[in-house]
């Protein structure tokens, strides 16, 4: 029998997500992305404990005051109170990522993994209807969908979702594609597992860190399309607190009441960034090659 | 023959203490921990290793070449008596190439897959001779001759994807010695080449160098290479070197436990009369997490036999046991040559 | 009645069409195995040698159905496994393992070690829940391993553990062929030592039979029984280790074996073999293929490819030239 091997030095085992965790609380971009994230939560559950005034109530007579101790940041054109319409408008801003994501990866994760693990032929015929999709003029495509179903937040967010799929097909079918061909892939064939076997116990686990980094930064990017649409009228319609719709009216009044523009703009700019940065801490942490 | 003249007397290439550093903090990587090390006019010198012995980072390390996070934490540098480590980044500029090159593993990473072989070749020629565009290409030409490209004149239009890897190595050779440098270092050069090319390319090497007058460190994990070429061989071990001296010695009767372990453990042709190839034990140390004492303890069979405590506390320094033989090491060997 | 060897393959040929062109037409075909039949025995060593594009990496995955042959059958424990429904297939490779050449990608990062071992288990639906786990721990100690190295991801491990770990997977399953496909040649010589040694005494042990691909040829001679060298996808050359390596009769085998830097310093200065850039793999010389390396090739040779003949006991050399080859007789005079 062989020598036993002598001790060779082994590194601590910890278990793997403790371990991503870790890192992930020590990366600066995670945690500052994170914060925002969760002040964006925290604001949107306790927005009715929060918020000093109904962000629907109008006072006609009140309109368009400055920033003041009464108004904190001011109030708009109806008279609204701005900070009592920033905070239900992270409500808006959560719904708005959370849906356009959800359509987007769940269908495109979907095509994704069958034309990555399926036949050529299918694999195939699934790309090119993407490029169909990626073909068509994004503003037409808005354009029908609303004209049927009239411009609101639900239709702007539907076309938002649909016009994110080709971007997570393409990516889970190269994942899928690349881990497929990877040495214990062939390995675990080996053993005698199944297509179906590999593709699920194997490929996949290895395809979600890929796509949760992707998610990160496409669901911003989703958002912010959603406010251009609701601000050239076509998503989410005014008097709802939407970010993208507070910038409708207030356009108008940006050199005499700055303060109605600059509210949502910051507030959108502060939560698209906050997103973004969280996402190059998850690829920072995620991405196998650090 | 054409020999360059030495300006000073002595060593071609002088590594003193030489120290090498991936890292910063508590997890600081000790890649080359003093190394000394000397290399004379003409010389083909062998250095060998497993991987984190160090070899590779010192290679890089004496062409100023280590990149962030890694730097060269200590030690001399002293080129035919010039000062390395003090040079200006122009100076470094035109000492590379001119006075001193390398040749990596894979030829291909190292070739711009968008030019003409042909310009690369050149290119040297024309920056440090100021050759004219086509007293370069000619140049390149010749050079791509001398390296046994058959057809150089045709060769010189490919591109390297067009290249087989035996070819492409010989480019990167004709390369190198454009310049007709005093010293070339190749860093493991055939061991991504099949074994017929191999052959050809260690050849190749040894007869360029031997006619040029250029020394060559020859940097290899392969004990048969070294014998082929080499003229001296320096073993080393996660991070020092532990022997050196002439090939005969080390190849035939090294002293270091390390180094017989590593002859008795490589299987040889025309050897194997069925007997056990010796393996060492264990594995190479954390070199985040320097040991005391010497690094190849723990693996030492002569350690474990005569029961010897000061190889686990002190660390050995490399002396001279003969005339141009150094070996570092407490235990001395017996007589036999025999035992660990 | 003779006992049917283990494994026998004949006529296998796995081809690759090269596409170029905007519509991926086909302009070309590389024969990566092209006509290839061996057998093994029970408990025996074949290596497999020769050099990059030989088809020897090929030829061992396509043994165990990991890849699909053009051409040829392959017949495991008597049975045609490409024949096979994917069930039963299934329940042969069990019997059938692999051995890759680069340990640290043969494992999914994200799986403990012992989780990749153990999955081995899981899939063939062998022994229970408990039984698994023991069955694990009992094979890591068998491989050199404290059973404790089970928990741990592989890029906490060296390459050399990692090796040994692959071992144990391919042996959980109790094989009687594993076909090892270059797996010392990522290994530092002194851990190389150690993983052959290891494959020797489990080889003994358990009676596997192993099918080893290597370029090596030095580690070659230390584990094999039996030795096919080869040359752009055929075999050109086999024999019993000792006697291919004593007295070689291809010029392409000798001329590998003449490449390999000796460690005798005598042997310093030996003249290098010149053989000239290896071929287009999707163009090869007519006849013969290797006839435009060669040394001693003949007019024949550019007319006829040479099939393997027997030149001695066990001894097959597939060439007009060498020594103790027959040459048939030209059908007419003067041809």
């Amino acid at each position: 029998m062989s020598e036993a091997v002598l001790e060779e030095p082994i590194f601590r085992a910890v278990p793997r997500w403790r371990q991503l965790l870790r890192r992930l609380l020590r990366n600066p971009s995670a945690v500052a992305g994170g914060a925002v994230l969760l002040i964006l939560i925290l604001l949107a559950a306790f927005a009715p404990l929060i918020a000093p005034y109904d962000p629907f109530k109008i006072s006609p007579a009140q309109r368009l005051t400055p920033p003041g101790a009464l108004h904190w940041l001011g109030t708009d054109e109806v008279g609204r109170d701005l900070l009592s319409r920033i905070i239900y408008g992270t409500r808006y801003f959560l719904l708005i990522c959370a849906v356009t994501a959800s359509i987007s990866a769940s269908i495109g994760t979907v095509l994704g993994l069958v034309a990555g693990a399926g036949s050529s032929l299918t694999d195939g015929i699934i790309m090119r209807m993407i490029d169909i999709l990626l073909a068509f003029p994004y503003i037409l495509m808005v354009l029908v969908v609303v004209a049927i179903l009239g411009p609101s937040l639900w239709t702007g967010m539907a076309a938002v979702g649909i016009a994110g799929i080709p971007g997570y097909a393409r990516l889970v079918r190269s994942t899928v594609l690349t881990v497929k061909a990877e040495d214990y892939v062939v390995s675990v064939r080996a053993l005698g597992a199944s297509e179906a076997e590999i593709l699920f116990r194997t490929v996949l686990p290895n395809v979600l860190s890929p796509l949760i980094v992707y998610l990160s930064f496409a669901t911003p990017l989703a958002a912010l399309l959603a406010s251009a649409l609701s601000f050239a009228g076509l998503g989410t319609q005014p008097p709802a607190p939407e970010w993208g719709a507070m910038l409708v009216n207030s356009r108008t009044f940006l050199f005499s009441a700055w303060w109605a523009v600059a509210a949502p703009g910051t507030a959108l700019f502060i939560s698209i960034f906050g997103m973004n940065i969280l996402g190059n801490g998850l690829r920072d942490v995620l991405d196998p090659r650090s | 023959m054409t020999m360059p003249s030495p300006r000073h007397d002595g060593p071609l290439l002088d590594i003193r203490d030489l120290r090498t550093q991936f890292g910063s903090g508590p997890g600081t990587v000790n890649a080359v921990q003093g190394v000394d090390l000397r290399i004379a006019p003409g010389e083909i010198v062998g250095l060998v290793g497993e991987s984190g012995s160090g070899k590779s980072v010192l290679a890089l390390s004496i062409m100023r070449l280590i990149q962030k996070p890694g730097r060269i934490a200590g030690g001399e540098i002293l080129f035919d008596g010039r000062d390395v480590l003090a040079m200006s980044a122009r100076d470094l500029g035109r000492w590379r190439g001119r006075d001193i090159g390398i040749i990596f593993q894979q030829p291909q990473g190292c070739l711009n897959p968008v030019r003409r072989i042909g310009w690369q070749v050149a290119e040297p020629l024309r920056q440090q001779e100021r050759l004219s565009r086509k007293g370069a290409w000619d140049g390149a030409v010749a050079l791509l001759r001398s390296v046994g490209i058959p057809a150089p004149e045709e060769k010189a239009l490919a591109y390297p994807h067009q290249l087989s890897g035996g070819q492409a190595q010989r480019v990167m050779i004709a390369i190198a010695l454009a310049l007709r440098p005093r010293l070339l270092i190749a860093d493991e050069p055939t061991t991504a080449l099949d074994v017929t090319i191999q052959a050809q390319i260690l050849e190749l090497l040894r007869d360029s160098c031997r006619h040029a007058g250029t020394s060559l460190l020859l940097v290899t994990h392969d004990l048969g290479v070294v014998a082929r070429l080499a003229d001296r061989v320096a073993v080393m071990y996660a991070g020092r070197i532990v022997e050196d001296g002439p090939v005969a010695t080390i190849l035939d009767h090294p002293a270091h436990p390390y180094a017989r372990g590593l002859l008795r453990a490589a299987p040889r042709l025309g050897q194997s009369g069925g007997e056990r190839l010796q393996d060492i034990p264990g594995g190479i140390p954390d070199l985040s997490r320097p040991a005391a004492g010497c690094a190849f303890a723990p693996r030492c069979g002569r350690r474990a036999s005569l029961a010897l405590a000061r190889c686990l506390e002190e660390m050995p320094p490399l002396d001279p046991v003969a005339r141009d033989h150094r070996l570092r090491c407490w235990a001395t060997p017996d007589a036999t040559g025999d035992g660990p | 009645m003779s006992i049917p060897p283990l494994l026998q393959v004949d006529g296998l040929h796995v081809r690759y069409p090269v596409r170029k062109g905007l519509f991926g037409g086909v302009v070309g075909t590389i024969n990566a195995v092209d006509g290839v039949s061996l057998t093994l025995a029970r408990a025996e060593t074949l290596a497999l040698v020769g050099e990059s594009g030989c088809g020897k990496s090929t030829l061992g995955r396509t043994v165990i159905a990991l890849q699909r042959p053009s051409a040829g059958t392959v017949l495991f424990r008597n049975q045609d496994l490409f024949a096979l429904p994917p069930d039963q297939l299934k329940r042969q490779r069990r019997f059938a393992q692999f051995i890759s050449q680069n340990p640290r990608t043969c494992f999914d990062p994200r799986r403990t070690v012992g989780a990749s071992v153990r999955m081995a288990l899981d899939i063939q639906g062998m022994l229970d829940r408990q039984g698994r786990d023991e069955a694990v721990a009992d094979i890591f100690r068998k491989v050199g391993l404290r059973p404790e190295h089970r928990f741990r991801y592989p890029h906490e491990l060296s390459g050399g553990q990692l090796q040994r770990i692959g071992i144990a997977r391919a042996l959980i399953l109790k094989p009687s062929l594993i076909v090892c496909d270059e797996p010392v040649s990522a290994l530092d010589v002194s851990v190389q030592a150690q993983i052959l040694n290891l494959l020797r005494d489990l080889q003994a042990e358990f009676e596997l039979a192993l099918l080893f691909v290597s370029h090596n040829l030095a580690v070659v001679e230390y584990i094999a029984d039996r030795v096919a060298v080869m040359y752009y996808g055929r075999i050109v050359e086999t024999a019993p280790a000792k006697q291919l390596f004593r007295a070689p009769r291809h010029p392409y085998t000798k001329a590998l074996l003449a490449a390999v830097p000796s460690l005798d310093l005598a042997r310093r200065d030996d003249p290098v073999p010149r053989l000239g850039d290896p071929p287009d793999p999707a163009h090869l010389p007519s006849g013969c293929r290797f006839r435009n390396r060669c040394p001693i090739a003949i007019p024949r040779c550019s007319e006829h490819e040479p099939a393997l003949a027997g030149v001695d006991a066990g001894h097959a050399v597939a060439c007009w030239a060498a020594e103790g080859a027959v040459v048939p007789k030209p059908a007419m005079a003067g041809g």
